[in-house]
């Protein structure tokens, strides 16, 4: 009876340190946003929320400094549009190609091979954009400058596809393979059956996998800080140069003083990015979760 | 028969569509794994490895680079493994569904979401600052690790559900208890499946640049780390600082084009091993 209470315990001490240690994400998480906001708050001290989210100018090393980010975020919010618009519907059609169309043995390529554009570091995407993008864009559209909303846009798609790609591709996966076989049955061909069948019924994941997309393009830096070019404008046109929340914030935080005006500003940035990005993953969860467990196979 | 024609031509158009759109991804990561493959393998030679920079970094190899990055991947997944692990065995194992689990799961999802320069700013206020590690291995190694977290917890959680269930009964029908089940049945047999996801995770480590920024990489370093406290040069840092910073831009750029391939050979290079592992592990399973 003792070593059988004894064996008790120690089950419980064992269970009860696993369920502390997977409590880590939300700590970091918490952490997070604690010390964004403890670096980032000090800001507004001197500058109003609303000068600092609909300010037009960002004249951080001015004297008056001017802190308004208005620019950056229309230039986040442009650059991410762009780039899902190229971005989605390659994400979606190359899944529909791995799920749908293609043999076992041509999966095992094509899979890895997009898989494997998820691999490469950012910086050598940013890098790509800045060395043959830029040139080439310059000379065939006549422009000044290739760093600009368009090559960025190119360069966040590729980044956000995998995403949109491998995640589409699981939804469209659990769709029942039952009502496949019904839209066959009534006479549909392939494409009715996919556009008309699975597609509808993958819709929430692939929904999912959209936002997820672009909450990976808005938040990515490297690419933003190479390729847009930088200047602090709301811009008006695919050739425009731009400077995005993200390349803000990694640009300025080296040469900005320590808890000066500017450094907290980089912070603030730093919690509007935060909550874009958190807003998109809660939509994201919540259609994951929605419509989960409806089909016999997503039990 | 009209009609007919023109679905199945409907049909034809809309594959061919999504055909060419897998195959313009696939060209489009051709192009840039090619480019920079062409581009820098003239530049790699052994000295380029094994050697300091040199000349204001115009000459010269990469090697306190490439250390630098080495030891932030080693550092990053110290920290990563064991708590994702940990965290995927709860999860997995132990937890029930509930709102505890609910809430863990929004915070992995939510923690996977948080943009890399985030990471960067929470990484120089608390690491950095706060803890006063300053900018140092240390510092960019937790950094790091608390970001590809979410990848190791993903790839541990999923290895742990592809142990078949009867592997459990049967442990439990010789009376082990549940941690000597998880421990002696369960993990074993999804080791493998951990160990690639572990390697995406390094692989992811080893390619970021935002968090290392202003946690753990210096321009250029005399001399090599000595201790966790020293800060870094790093592959991927080197690049964006040699392409977009600086005057020698277009001189250093075989440095450039050498140092890129090299960042590409450690992350897709490990996760091209993670993905053949686990493509025979497939095959394993499934013959």
């Amino acid at each position: 009876m003792h070593a059988a209470r004894k064996r008790r315990i120690t089950e419980w001490i064992i269970r009860n340190t696993f369920l502390v240690l997977s409590m880590i994400s939300i700590l970091i998480l918490g952490l997070i946003a604690l010390f964004l906001f403890q670096e980032g708050l000090p800001l507004f001290r001197s500058v109003s929320l609303r000068e600092f989210l609909l300010g037009r100018f960002w004249y951080p090393t001015y004297a008056p400094p001017e802190f308004g980010i208005f620019p950056l975020i229309m230039a986040s919010v442009t650059v991410t549009l762009i780039s899902s618009l190229i971005a989605v519907p390659l994400g979606i059609f190359s899944a529909i190609y791995v799920a749908e169309l293609a043999s076992v043995r041509i999966k095992e390529i094509v899979k890895p091979v997009i898989e494997l554009l998820a691999a490469i570091p950012s910086v050598v995407i940013g890098f790509f954009g800045m060395t043959v993008m830029a040139p080439l864009m310059q000379e065939i559209l006549d422009i000044p400058t290739g760093l600009n909303v368009l090559n960025a846009s190119l360069m966040l798609a590729l980044m956000a596809i995998p995403t949109i790609s491998s995640i589409s591709e699981d939804a469209l996966h659990s769709v029942r393979r039952e009502l496949r076989e019904a839209s066959y049955a009534l006479g549909a061909n392939r494409w009715e059956t996919i556009s008309r069948v699975v597609f509808p019924s993958a819709l929430s994941g692939i929904s999912t996998a959209v936002i997820l997309g672009m909450s990976r393009a808005i938040g990515e830096t490297m690419v933003v800080l190479m390729v847009c070019g930088g200047a602090a404008i709301v811009p008006d046109s695919l050739f425009d140069s731009c400077r995005p929340l993200p390349a803000s914030i990694a640009a300025e935080m080296a040469e900005a003083p320590f808890r000066g005006m500017h450094y907290h500003a980089l912070f603030a940035t730093g919690i509007v990015l935060f909550f874009i990005t958190l807003g998109f993953n809660i939509v994201a969860d919540h259609l994951a979760n929605k419509y989960k467990q409806v089909g016999t196979a997503t039990l | 028969m009209n009609s007919k024609q023109k679905r199945k031509l409907k049909e034809m158009a809309s594959l061919a569509v999504i055909r060419l759109a897998t195959l313009l991804i696939a060209l489009a990561m051709t192009a840039i794994l090619g480019f920079i493959v062409v581009n820098g393998i003239g530049t790699i030679s052994w000295s380029f490895l094994t050697e300091a920079p040199r000349n204001a970094m115009t000459e010269g190899g990469i090697f306190p680079a490439i250390l630098g990055t080495i030891y932030l991947m080693i550092g990053s997944i110290l920290i990563a493994f064991p708590l994702g692990v940990a965290s995927a065995i709860y999860l997995h194992e132990y937890a029930r569904p509930g709102r505890l689990v609910r809430a863990i799961r929004l915070g992995i999802n939510n923690l996977a979401g948080v943009p890399s320069v985030v990471f960067g700013l929470f990484g120089l206020a608390f690491f950095v600052v706060f803890l006063k590690f300053g900018s140092s291995i240390l510092s960019g190694s937790l950094t790091l690790g608390f970001l590809i977290l979410p990848i190791i917890i993903g790839a541990s959680e999923e290895a742990l559900r592809a142990v078949p269930r009867t592997y459990r009964e049967a442990s439990y029908a010789l009376g082990g208890t549940q941690w000597q089940t998880i421990y002696r049945v369960v993990l074993p047999s999804a080791l493998p499946g951990i160990l690639t996801g572990s390697i995406l995770g390094i692989g992811r480590a080893a390619g970021e640049t935002a968090p290392i920024m202003f946690t753990a990489a210096a321009y250029f370093t005399t001399r090599l780390p000595r201790s966790i406290f020293d800060e870094v040069m790093a592959l991927p840092y080197h690049i964006y600082v040699l392409a977009t910073a600086g005057t020698h831009i277009e001189e250093t750029r075989p440095i450039q084009y050498g140092t890129a391939l090299v960042l590409i050979a450690l992350s897709v290079g490990v996760n091209f091993i993670a993905i053949l592992i686990r493509t025979g592990l497939r095959r394993k399973h499934s013959a």
